[in-house]
């Protein structure tokens, strides 16, 4: 595991330090260590950092510019919301709040460079300085200037420094169309299984073995590696799921050898937990909680989604089932669904559908005003007045946003909605109103 | 081979990184000399002679526009008379993003603060572009020489100029040139084509349409040739006993078959040198003590770094699930012939493909399948239609795949334990 980075101008003893918290990632450290080349050496003017979350973009960068005391400005550029905030950080944390301060009140790019090549003239970098951008995927949607001035920034202020982006995104996906200055492109592969259960078994519990902790890390990458390969997501479910783990070696049921029954023990355990703290239905407090109470079974407590349940008015459930109908039932089908005396409709042309299109596929359409109101009215039995009250019920239900208004142009003439409830919570509506939609629906005739 | 002698290695690598090119590129290229010529008599006609001149440096990324501008300055400014004269401004489309901003640079560059002081000049704007070259020239006068100090603009990103309100900027700048008795002299760096038909007409007309263009014209042996001379060691480096073999090391590296190979390669994909730099960069800093020449293996080792595809890296790290999802989009997508798709869709596709299987293993509930697809999304790997994401539910929004058949492909041939059944529901071609 101790391959030591070496590389001449920085400190052995750092080196191994760095070595030892970058477990897994000895090649990546080394790539950027001779990228860097010694501190007072110019650097690549740019370079652009991919990978997937959590495969230690960020904490390989911190670790090596932290232990190795190099000058470097960490910026997160969710932070960031506005350009003048990024400045400041960066000078601040290259000159100190003097160069900070001298910043205008809204400050442009140009403003920026000229103060940078002030506080350089003054003092000038001995060493290679780093601006480290996270989430550089953010930089797109700010200013057009500002992503291809950072790539040349070394060129535009004539300083020793070097523009490190971190992304999930491609580099091809940030190309300006006229082009820029092309940073060099590194990527961080994933984690394959095995790297990742020699991480997680990094941080075991203290009381017991090695070998029983990554027994039950092996056990959690079995249920969850097809799922989720994020190392913080399975980190956080190891922790989560651990006590359950040795539950049976408390009680003295099973030894720590006995790797079978243990598994028969967690294995269910982990499915519920895909299907709720995986899902962040029940918060993690909740779960642990749920451990602890042996009698209740996991899962028993409703998580966020179980509150799907609305209580509305009953003029405002007949419309929202409505709305449904309109949304999923094609037009043509209305006359036979909702007119007592519809004529002559041969069956077999009624039910002669695309199979490949069914609504509940393709997603709700929209509907104009008077088609809601028509259908509203065929499905509430006793006679309803349109009142205001009827109409503002409509609108008050687009801002709970069980509707959607699809066209902004025209408010009061002609408006056209869409239904934006799932089936589940309409068919629990119209249980409650009596109303069995089921047999109204064109896909489920 | 000493340490000491290794360390000196080392000092030109960093250096080379922004500065190698200085004097390897002017030099080693006729049609740049001839080019750099031309510029250099046009400038000098304005630094001296206060001729008023205007001049377009056009060409690709990375072809040594600023190069070219840099090595000519640094001629002139050799000239006692020009040292004495000449004013600089230096202005850089993607700093000076609006013409207020651009006048304040141009004031600060000549000096003029506390001329100019708290005076606003927002109406007429080339009698303050007058004033200002005048003030310059005043404060010169009370001397011996009537005539005025020329000035030379440097408009780098000249195009992003353009697109300035009314391009004020331009126009005012040119108009001084052609009207007015300063001599100025304008030098705008862009790399587009057609960046004459972005100007407006009254600018154009002002505009002396001189252009000088860099287009790469030279071919493989050429290209070769400036890899060796990028890589060889100068005549005055410290160690000439190392800079020898160091340069000998080179130009075998130079007749290796296999770097021939890869260089010419490189050479297929783009001709500009900030690539090839990069590629010499990831070579060079894999010396060490240990290892103190270029070896063919380490050129091949990064030219693959270079030329790698990053989508292909990213879907090498997705879950098994994630990548079910995508073969079922590629399914979709050979199907209705590149319609976009929902959730919903994506979804019935992969259950499809669990029945003919039967194979319980990766039965997953919706809300885990959406929280894949939308970690898909989040890659960007398929992007939603129409940008407005609020609106429709998240199950029914219609997306579009950004990978190639063959990308797919190529992933899943990578894929480290990837299950055969699902290989083989990606091989066939009906869903």
């Amino acid at each position: 595991m101790t391959a030591l980075l070496k590389h001449p101008g920085y400190d052995e003893e750092k080196l191994r330090r760095v070595a030892e918290q970058l477990p897994c990632r000895e090649v990546q450290a080394g790539l950027l260590l001779s990228l860097m080349g010694e501190p007072q050496q110019y650097s690549y003017p740019s370079i652009f950092i991919y990978g997937h979350r959590a495969s230690g973009k960020s904490h390989v960068l911190h670790v090596l510019l932290k232990e190795l005391e190099l000058h470097h400005a960490t910026v997160s550029c969710v932070e960031c919301v506005s350009v003048a905030l990024l400045f400041e950080q960066v000078l601040l944390s290259f000159f100190g709040c003097d160069a900070a301060s001298l910043l205008p009140h809204s400050p442009s790019l140009s403003d920026f460079v000229r103060i940078y090549r002030q506080q350089r003239s003054q003092s000038p970098a001995k060493q290679t300085r780093y601006i480290v951008m996270e989430k550089a995927e953010l930089l797109r949607d700010s200013d057009a200037n500002l992503l291809p001035a950072l790539l040349r920034l070394q060129e535009l202020v004539e300083d020793n420094v070097t523009v490190i982006l971190l992304s999930e995104i491609v580099w091809d996906k940030f190309r300006p169309n006229t082009g820029c200055f092309e940073p060099l492109l590194l990527h961080f592969p994933d984690y394959s299984k095995g790297e990742l259960q020699q991480i997680l078994s990094q941080d075991r519990h203290p009381s017991y073995s090695a070998e029983f902790y990554s027994s039950y890390i092996n056990i959690l990458l079995g249920v969850f590696y097809s799922v989720c390969r994020d190392l913080r997501e399975l980190q956080h479910l190891a922790a989560l799921n651990f006590s359950k783990f040795c539950e049976p070696l408390e009680e003295g049921k099973v030894k720590e050898t006995d790797t079978h029954k243990l598994w028969r023990n967690i294995e269910p355990h982990l499915k519920k937990a895909m299907q709720t703290v995986y899902l962040r239905e029940v918060s993690s407090l909740q779960w642990e909680q749920m451990q602890l109470m042996e009698e209740k079974e996991a899962g028993a407590l409703r998580g966020l989604s179980a509150h799907t349940h609305v209580e509305l008015p009953f003029y405002s459930k007949f419309l929202l089932i409505a709305a449904y109908l309109a949304s999923y039932n094609p037009a043509r089908t209305d006359k036979r669904f909702f007119l007592k005396h519809h004529g002559k409709i041969r069956k077999t042309n009624f039910l002669k559908k695309n199979e490949k299109t069914s609504n509940h596929l393709l997603g709700p359409k929209p509907f104009p005003l008077d088609r809601l109101l028509a259908i509203f009215y065929s499905v509430v039995d006793s006679r309803v007045a349109p009142t205001a009250s009827i109409f503002s019920q409509i609108s008050s239900l687009v801002t709970l946003q069980l509707l959607t208004q699809v066209s902004h142009d025209d408010q009061l003439d002609a408006p056209k909605y869409k239904c934006a409830v799932s089936l589940d919570f309409i068919c629990a509506i119209s249980r409650t109103v009596n109303f069995d939609i089921v047999k109204y629906l064109y896909d489920f005739l | 081979m000493s340490k000491r002698k290794v360390k000196d290695v080392h000092r030109p690598i960093g250096e080379c990184i922004t500065q190698v090119c200085i004097n390897l590129f002017s030099c080693s290229f006729d049609f740049q000399t001839h080019n750099s010529l031309h510029l250099l008599e046009l400038l000098r006609r304005s630094a001296i002679q206060g001729e008023s001149n205007s001049v377009l440096i056009v060409g690709p990324r990375g072809a040594g526009k600023t190069m070219l501008l840099q090595c000519v300055l640094r001629d002139l400014l050799q000239e006692k008379e020009a040292q004495k004269n000449l004013l600089q401004v230096h202005l850089n489309g993607l700093l000076q993003t609006d013409d207020r901003i651009a006048l304040k640079e141009i004031t600060r560059q000549l000096n003029l603060e506390n001329v100019v002081g708290d005076k606003v000049f927002v109406s007429v704007q080339t009698e303050y572009y007058e004033q200002i070259l005048e003030n310059k020239t005043a404060e010169k006068s009370p001397g011996d020489r009537s005539s005025s100090r020329p000035v030379l603009f440097v408009l780098d990103e000249f195009d992003l100029f353009a697109h300035h309100k009314n391009q004020t900027l331009l126009y005012n700048l040119f108009d001084v040139s052609q009207s007015a008795q300063t001599p100025i002299a304008v030098v705008g760096v862009t790399c587009r084509l057609d960046v004459l038909e972005l100007l407006e007409k009254r600018v154009k007309s002002r505009f002396s349409h001189r252009q000088i263009h860099l287009l790469s014209s030279f071919g493989f042996s050429e290209y070769l040739q400036t890899v060796r001379t990028q890589l060889s060691l100068p005549d005055d480096f410290p160690d000439r006993g190392f800079a020898q073999d160091w340069n000998s090391s080179v130009q075998t590296l130079c007749e290796d078959k296999s770097v021939e190979e890869a260089l010419q390669r490189h050479f297929n994909s783009s001709k500009d040198f900030r690539s090839l730099h990069m590629l010499l960069m990831l070579c060079l800093s894999r010396l060490s003590v240990s290892k103190p020449s270029i070896k063919p293996a380490d050129l091949l080792d990064a030219s693959r770094l270079c030329l790698c595809d990053a989508k292909a890296n990213m879907l090498h790290g997705l879950s098994i699930l994630e990548l079910c999802l995508i073969i079922a989009m590629k399914h979709l997508n050979d199907v209705y012939e590149g319609e976009p798709f929902n959730l919903q869709m994506v979804h019935n596709e992969f259950k499809k493909f669990l029945q003919r299987k039967s194979n319980s293993m990766y039965n997953f509930e919706q809300p885990v399948v959406m929280k894949a697809f939308e970690h898909l999304q989040q890659l960007e790997l398929i992007r939603p239609v129409d940008g407005s994401s609020a609106k429709t539910q998240r199950e029914f929004q219609l997306m579009r795949l950004m990978l190639d058949h063959s990308q797919i492909m190529e992933a899943l041939q990578k894929y480290p334990q990837c299950p055969t059944d699902v290989k083989q529901w990606a091989m066939s071609a009906f869903g």
